[in-house]
């Protein structure tokens, strides 16, 4: 290990960190210029106090060792889960979801949102749960722990209800699992209910799928009554479908249906969506101009400096602009997996890769939303959004990898994979 | 943690890295779709979110007099209107505005049938919205999503009331024009001539709207006005050349007034026999068309659309009345090329004051009598029982057939719209059909004879019987705008028929009936006329031509409860002069008392039920 490399910098990672807050920045800033005035006016200066307060968050995280993030992880974790215990019984709601009870005031000022907190949470407490074990769990039976700490925030944040971060939580969940080297399949397994319920809106395809979860229990050669519950609970989902569909709150299957067909109700649901299509459809190859998108000038675009954020990047950069971005997203990601890679010990091989799965499934469901791949669930875009909390999660969560990154480093000990970048 | 192997650590790691850029590049694979492939549709939807089209209404074709006189033309105003994605949105926005604008129900309610006409569009609120409106209303905009204020054109008739018959006025589009296509191209909501010119030339005033687009934001906000799309400028309509002289117009308005007072009615026209140019168009009481434009008129419109005397109706082409003595020319006409007399024939029976006709005792309008007259005198006189006598001779049929022949129970096919059909009978079979085979005599041919009886003719269909005589036998179709040739009447009279009856008419001005209105250094030939009212005082008819060896002018006037002919003929007779002599003539103050004129009054006709007959006659 040369000196320099010890000193050395993380190039593409931090490069791709400094370049996405400033792209997210000036993206803000974009939504902010329109021709009616709109709330997302100035909120370019209270992101740059964000990104001033994620940076020394950051700054804050990196001084914590693996060790010390270990032993604070149960705490933390109980901590998040009475937040939004506490959440449920007091919260008030905003924006997009103003219906919805996922942030914590005093005196009505607004604190925060804890889903993001507790995001940051089960990473620790999964990495916790994960990194001690002998072995990769390999039936049902081995992943009930980590089951369980991922289904409990996900349960009280459902409860809010927010479906977006509940997603995210479940997209942790299934990272870490992976990470942690879980058969593929049996990952596939645990999630076939979910899509079975999806599937069971058509009889043919959920048909299909009841075939291929047959198939794929009998080549895993799990135990035989693990096999039934997993059938049981395919076809459980599948029947109650429709009886769950009815316990969805109004505005959830809204946007459920929204999704599936945006054209239903143009005025309505599916207003936002066709909007965002059309802002990004309009902004062509090379877009609008930076500044200049019309449908961001005219408030066409719903919470255009939040959740629609990348709509205005589409329409006033173009595809170019889309292509610019994602790259700098996998740049990032990509160097967050060498990171965890390379991590000195279990508990930082986890958490890092905890972080990449919670940026992953941000990225997927608010990008994918803003042209119709994923339902609209108003979750928002790593170091883009503006928010307060989600962008202190996420320096949070950077300061982490960092330092995670600097300690493997000085440890000397680089995994096969983890020559170095 | 034997799991933390290096290698199948590296593996996972490959993985991932596989599984990110994967997601991306479906992530991207979409943006393609939406951004390079469906670009041009997008661009599209996003043009038609943000901008709204607004027409530019055209600029109606200004109508002008002879001279060049501007009789309907543009000033500059405001229009109201409301652009809306709903209707609750448009109701929403009338209600936030009506109290500022001074918005009533009837408005609103209009306003909604027009969106729902063309759901999207915009809908007029308020045409010719007043200033201060205009002002509070801009002061507010931003509250009022899709609230455009537009400069539009808007109608404006200089000389008020004057010819206001012949011009007409505006009226918006209504649901029936739509519905029958009365206005081919018409938008929606838009100002159609209503009557007069405007109407009978709209699609020539009408020109070619413009559009622009304006830009509005999510909510429908008017956010910029130009600079935004295409603007195609609005075509001003056709400048509409009238035949009318507005000077002359003005001048019968006068004498009218100064003859009749303020309350009078009747109809006067002036036509150039020559080629059916009509000169002018009165009908009293008149009304101003400006009435018709805005909102802010709305009482004046309701009065004039409820008054009893009926300022909207146009008397000269629409109003029906016996035509009485004038009448008489076309007796004389007849039986001159039958032949059956001369000019200088007398009748069997002298006139007494009365002609005894079976059971029945036919009075004169002279109750002294006119003794032996010659055809020439008995016009000249307007002698009763000349033309019962004359009656006679030609026999019913004759009568019947001659007149239809004349085009008396003809439209004259004035380019204006609304032109009632004079009422006579073509044959007997008319009065056999309405009182029975047997429950008539022969006596209607005497009332017939006088110009009464069953004979209902408008002013302008003398007019033109009167043109026809000033002109030679030549009857051309009276028109303001386009001259219809093809519907000339040319009647072959015997040589001298014409000429005689054009003295003869001179002889009424000279030393007849009319000798009161005579004007010095001006040869007039004309008839008095009186028709019997049962609603009250008689009608006076007076018509004249001038100069009588080559009429220029035929003038003519009805005029109710004037009492009788000769006292409208001194007002036809200075509007004659005024014509042909010019605007330095100057018409002699009425000294004159009603009594110095002889009243040519026909005795009461048979009796006949009015309302029956208007029914049947064709």
């Amino acid at each position: 290990m040369s000196p320099a490399r010890r000193e050395g910098l993380n190039w593409p990672f931090a490069a791709s960190v400094l370049m996405l807050a400033l792209f997210g920045l000036a993206a803000v800033y974009s939504a902010g210029q329109t021709d009616v005035p709109t709330v997302a006016a100035f909120a370019w200066r209270k992101q740059m106090v964000w990104l001033g307060v994620g940076l020394v968050a950051g700054l804050v995280s990196y001084r914590f060792s693996s060790r010390g993030l270990e032993s604070f992880s149960l705490p933390v974790y109980i901590f998040a889960i009475l937040l939004l215990l506490f959440t449920l019984a007091f919260g008030t709601g905003a924006g997009t979801a103003a219906g919805v009870k996922s942030w914590l005031s005093i005196g009505g000022v607004r604190l925060g949102q804890p889903a993001e907190f507790a995001k940051l949470a089960l990473i620790l407490m999964l990495a916790r749960v994960l990194a001690h074990r002998q072995e990769p769990p390999n039936s049902l039976k081995e992943l009930l722990p980590a089951g369980i700490v991922a289904g409990l925030p996900f349960l009280l944040v459902m409860q809010q209800p927010d479906l977006g971060s509940a997603i995210v939580f479940i997209g942790i969940l299934f990272a870490m699992l992976f990470w942690a080297g879980v058969n593929p399949w049996l990952l596939v397994l645990l999630a076939s209910p979910g899509l079975s319920l999806l599937l069971s809106f058509s009889t043919l395809s959920w048909a299909f799928w009841i075939v291929f979860v047959t198939g794929v229990l009998w080549f895993t050669r799990i135990t035989l009554i693990e096999s039934i519950i997993i059938w049981a609970a395919n076809v459980f989902m599948g029947v109650v479908a429709f009886g769950l569909w009815g316990a969805l709150a109004p505005y959830q299957r809204s946007r459920l249906l929204s999704f599936l067909n945006p054209e239903v109700d143009p005025q309505a649901t599916g207003w936002h969506l066709i909007q965002s299509k059309v802002a990004i459809g309009s902004g062509g190859i090379f877009g609008k101009g930076y500044l200049d998108g019309t449908q961001k000038r005219l408030a066409f675009l719903p919470e255009q400096h939040t959740d629609f954020i990348f709509s205005v990047v589409g329409e006033e950069l173009g595809f170019l602009g889309v292509i610019v971005a994602m790259l700098l997203f996998a740049i990032l990601l990509v160097s967050l997996v060498k990171i965890a890679q390379r991590a000195a010990d279990s508990f930082s091989y986890m958490v890092v890769f905890g972080f990449v799965g919670l940026l992953m499934t941000h990225v997927l469901e608010n990008v994918g939303m803003t042209v119709g791949l994923m339902p609209i669930t108003g979750i928002p875009l790593p170091l883009f959004s503006y928010g307060g909390s989600f962008t202190l999660a996420c320096f949070l969560g950077l300061g982490v990898a960092m330092r995670v990154d600097r300690d493997s480093l000085l440890s000397g000990y680089l995994g096969v994979g983890g020559g170095g970048i | 943690m034997n799991w933390f192997h290096p290698h199948l650590n590296s593996r996972r790691a490959d993985q991932s890295v596989f599984l990110i850029f994967g997601f991306v590049g479906i992530i991207l694979l979409r943006f393609f779709w939406l951004q390079v492939v469906g670009a041009h549709d997008f661009t599209l939807q996003s043009a038609e979110n943000r901008l709204r089209r607004v027409i530019l209404p055209a600029p109606r074709g200004i109508i002008v007099d002879r001279n060049g006189v501007v009789i309907a033309e543009n000033v500059p105003g405001f229009t109201v209107l409301i652009h809306a994605q709903a209707e609750d949105v448009l109701r929403e926005t009338l209600s936030g505005i009506s109290e500022l604008a001074g918005l009533d129900t009837a408005v609103v309610r209009r306003a909604v049938r027009n969106w729902r006409d063309r759901p999207g569009d915009p809908v007029t609120v308020l045409r010719d919205a007043p200033p201060e409106v205009v002002a509070r209303l801009e002061e507010r905009r931003v509250v009022f999503p899709g609230l455009v204020i537009q400069a539009e054109p808007k109608r404006s008739y200089p000389s008020g009331a004057l010819g206001a018959h012949a011009i007409g006025y505006l009226g918006e589009l209504t649901p029936t024009d739509i519905s029958e296509n009365r206005f081919p191209g018409a938008r929606s909501g838009s100002l159609v001539g209503r009557v007069g010119l405007e109407f009978q030339y709209d699609d020539r005033l009408r020109g070619l709207d413009g559009e622009s687009f304006i830009e509005v934001d999510a909510l429908g906000r008017t956010v910029r006005t130009t600079g935004v799309g295409p603007r195609v400028e609005p075509t001003q309509g056709d400048t509409l050349h009238t035949m009318l002289d507005v000077e002359l117009q003005r001048y019968i308005s006068h004498l009218f007034r100064r003859d009749f007072g303020i309350a009078g009615r009747g109809a006067v026209m002036a036509i150039d026999p020559r080629d059916g140019a009509v000169l002018a168009l009165h009908s009293a009481p008149s009304y101003d068309p400006n009435a018709f434009i805005g909102s802010s008129a709305a009482g004046e419109r309701a009065e004039l659309l409820s008054s009893p005397q009926l300022p909207l109706f146009n008397r000269a082409i629409q109003g029906r009345y016996p035509p009485a003595s004038p009448w008489k020319l076309a007796v004389a006409a007849m039986a001159l090329e039958k032949g059956l007399i001369t000019m200088d024939t007398k009748m069997q029976i002298p006139c007494t004051g009365g002609y005894q006709y079976g059971n029945r005792f036919f009075r004169c309008w002279k109750t002294d009598g006119h003794g032996p007259v010659t055809l020439l005198e008995a016009i000249q006189h307007s002698c009763d029982v000349y033309f019962y006598q004359l009656g006679i001779m030609l026999g019913l049929d004759e009568l019947l057939e001659g007149g239809v022949a004349l085009g008396f129970s003809d439209l004259t096919g004035i380019d204006l719209p609304g032109e009632t059909r004079s009422l006579y009978p073509a044959s007997t079979d008319y009065f056999n059909e309405l009182y029975g085979r047997r429950g008539w005599t022969s006596g209607v041919t005497l009332n017939l004879a006088i110009g009464q009886g069953e004979n209902d003719q408008t002013l302008v269909n003398m007019m033109r019987f009167y043109s026809m005589l000033a002109n030679g036998g030549s009857a051309p179709v009276p028109y303001l705008v386009d001259s219809l040739p093809s519907g000339r009447r040319n009647y072959d009279f015997r040589a001298g028929v014409l000429e005689g009856l054009r003295e003869s008419l001179e002889e009424v001005v000279l030393e007849g009936t009319a000798s009161a209105a005579q004007i010095a250094n001006l040869r007039i030939g004309g008839k008095t006329g009186t028709a019997q009212n049962s609603h009250g005082e008689d009608h006076g008819w007076f018509i004249a031509f001038a100069p009588v060896d080559n009429p220029v002018v035929v003038v003519g006037a009805i005029v109710e409860f004037a009492e009788h002919g000769s006292s409208v003929a001194p007002m036809v007779n200075c509007i004659v002069a005024r014509h042909v002599i010019g605007s330095e003539f100057e018409c002699p103050t009425r000294g004159l008392q009603f009594s110095d004129f002889p009243a040519d009054s026909a005795p009461e006709p048979l009796e006949v039920l009015r309302d029956i007959r208007r029914g049947r006659l064709r």
